[in-house]
């Protein structure tokens, strides 16, 4: 390990630590409650850069994944008893065999084609649930709060939900970091830049988006599963719509497409601009609060394509380069920038 | 199942089919001319039919009469949108272009519930009220009207494209944005054209639909996907294969409403959709 990675890792577990204790000193449970909500936001759009970023197909379809995840470990705990932490991997396994399917349908497409694919994928889940008597049709299911405790992942705490939560976040990153440092990692980088190139070279370009389609499928359900429990009722429209699967992908994106962290900023950063519009403007009824959401979408999606993190690069590329270069400044900010954008780009 | 049930689905199904084909065909062009998904395209539909509410409520000024003008403020409204926002993101990668074209689509939706307000709207008695018998038989007149004025503004597209120098330059710009530069075709005025009349097209829909359809900030949510349905099948960049593609569609949902009930007519059209794109990518309609 050198130097550099030592000190990441150092810095990451005293985040890890600080994160651990932070419901002790935020009492207040609005607070905490838009901490969940961060946490959560940033699980799913760390689970969805597996397959949206480092492989760079962009599915828009990604709630498909996430109500699976909700609907069997509900279904398996109301119809059959069974505890909501097998329920919530049996949801990420079921999620991840869907995603075989799903890939065998989408990833002979590109582009466009595949991110318009991927949304009729999940719609066609969602009229399924939609009308489907047993798992609760457009009426959805409640969780009723009989037992509580770990064993059951029913708290009238919020606390535990965010240690949950949590949990799933630092899980899902470790298994993106993991990712990234196997030949999985490098050889998804080389069709998502090189497809062709990649192909000559012998690598099984389709079997490779599977795998990271597969592993982000059951990441999410995962999420899906959390969701249930911690709200206690799900329904089509809450955990299958295609609002949710842009969620998804727009933390990603907005972050940085592609880097470690980057759905983490991005979620830290749309949920809180979500959450303060809503209580800020919501009350009206006016759509307020979508207005200023929207235009802060657009804004970012037009100043900054390579995300809050790309933005950063090429501005701190700027930054060291006017330090070191006083001479060669002009020249080294435009390929700080340039780097920078070639890495929002990976 | 009688034939007359069957005929009557049919037709009304080529009808809202012409709608579907309509509001694909702004889409369409947009992507042939500049490779870029508006998600918004729903909302521009959108626009025009309140629109059109708004001069038959306040004018007494009936949907028919002001189509033109309908037409006029969209078209108005795609290029100063263009020159705007979409202008920047020309050259930005796919996702920022998604994504600034989604964060149009909730701000428009947005931007009428604060204006409008979220309730249901319609427009009651306009000039092509009633029904129309033909034989056996009836169909909606608005229906009707719709499906004739949707032919129309289509075939003024398809004639605009291929019979005058505006729409030379507009399609040479489709096929290679340099090429046509070097001719001396300025691409951003292409551009700004192209969403223009793809507005334009979404508003003709939104006017004839107003005369049947509720009014509502969210209800370009029906049509964004059948348009994209549509868009795919009739190949990327097609206005021709998009008229065809937008009746077949149409039929598809009725048919498939009628076999299997009416709550799963989309996921036919999805479903069928998927087969499409499966084993003909380039659309049913498309050139490969």
């Amino acid at each position: 390990m050198n130097g550099k990675s030592s000190t990441l890792a150092l810095g990451s577990a005293a985040a890890l630590l600080v994160a651990i204790a932070l419901p002790f000193v935020i009492g207040d449970a609005s607070r905490l409650n838009l901490l969940i909500l961060v946490l959560m936001a940033a699980q799913l759009g760390v689970a969805w850069n597996l397959i949206g970023g480092y492989a760079g197909q962009v599915s828009l379809g990604h709630a498909a994944f996430y109500g699976i995840g909700a609907y069997t470990s509900t279904l398996l705990l109301l119809k059959f008893g069974i505890n909501p932490w097998l329920g919530m991997f049996a949801g990420g396994v079921i999620a991840a065999l869907l995603s075989l399917a799903f890939g065998w349908s989408c990833f002979r497409l590109k582009g466009h084609y595949f991110a318009m694919a991927t949304i009729a994928v999940a719609e066609i889940v969602q009229i399924v649930f939609t009308n489907w008597d047993y798992g609760g049709a457009a009426v959805g299911l409640t969780i009723p709060m009989t037992h509580d405790g770990w064993a059951w992942m029913v708290f009238p705490d919020k606390r535990p939900y965010y240690w949950i939560a949590l949990g799933l976040l630092v899980l899902t990153l470790a298994a993106t970091a993991i990712v990234e440092r196997c030949h999985v990692g490098y050889y998804l980088r080389a069709l998502k830049d090189e497809p062709d190139a990649a192909r000559s070279i012998g690598i099984d370009i389709t079997r490779y988006k599977q795998i990271a389609l597969s592993l982000s499928a059951f990441f999410t359900a995962l999420g899906g599963s959390f969701y249930a429990q911690k709200e206690l009722y799900i329904d089509p429209g809450s955990v299958l719509s295609t609002a949710l699967s842009i969620k998804m992908a727009l933390v990603s994106i907005l972050g940085g497409i592609g880097t470690l962290f980057g759905p983490v900023v991005g979620a830290v950063v749309l949920t809180t601009i979500e959450e303060l519009t809503r209580a800020g403007f919501g009350g009206s009824g006016r759509g307020t609060d979508t207005i200023i959401y929207a235009a802060l979408i657009i804004a970012i999606a037009v100043f900054y394509p390579g995300g809050l993190i790309g933005g950063y690069r090429a501005w701190a590329g700027r930054r060291s380069s006017r330090r070191t270069a006083r001479g060669y400044e002009p020249q080294a900010a435009v390929h700080g920038e340039a780097h920078a954008r070639d890495e929002a780009l990976r | 199942m009688t034939a007359e049930i069957l005929l009557q689905t049919l037709a009304s199904g080529v009808l809202i089919g012409l709608i579907y084909a309509l509001v694909a065909i702004g889409l369409t062009m947009i992507f042939g001319v500049m490779d870029i998904v508006n998600f918004a395209h729903g909302e521009f539909m959108m626009l025009g039919m309140y629109a059109s509410f708004w001069m038959f409520a306040l004018f007494a000024l009936d949907p028919m009469l002001t189509l033109p003008l309908t037409v006029l403020m969209l078209f108005a409204f795609g290029v100063v949108l263009y020159k705007l926002v979409i202008r920047r993101i020309t050259n930005a990668p796919m996702v920022s272009q998604i994504f600034t074209t989604f964060g149009l689509m909730i701000l428009l939706r947005g931007v009428a519930q604060f204006f409008w307000r979220p309730d249901f709207r319609s427009i009651e008695n306009s000039w092509v009220s009633g029904t129309v018998k033909l034989g056996a038989f009836q169909l909606g007149r608005p229906q009707l009207v719709a499906g004739a004025g949707a032919i129309v503004v289509t075939l003024a597209v398809y004639f605009f494209l291929h019979r005058t120098k505006w729409g030379a330059a507009l399609e040479a710009t489709a096929a290679d944005k340099e090429a046509a530069q070097l001719m001396g075709i300025d691409s951003h005025k292409m551009f700004a054209l192209a969403w223009g009349i793809g507005a334009a097209c979404a508003g003709a829909a939104g006017g004839l639909l107003s005369t049947f359809f509720p009014i509502f900030p969210e209800v370009g949510a029906n049509f964004i996907l059948i348009a994209f349905v549509v868009v795919n099948l009739g190949g990327f960049g097609s206005v021709a294969g998009a008229f065809w593609a937008g009746i077949l569609v149409g039929v598809i949902e009725v048919m498939g409403g009628l076999l299997l009930g009416p709550e799963y007519k989309m996921a036919v059209v999805l479903v069928v959709f998927l087969a499409v794109l499966m084993f003909r990518p380039q659309g049913l309609l498309g050139k490969s």
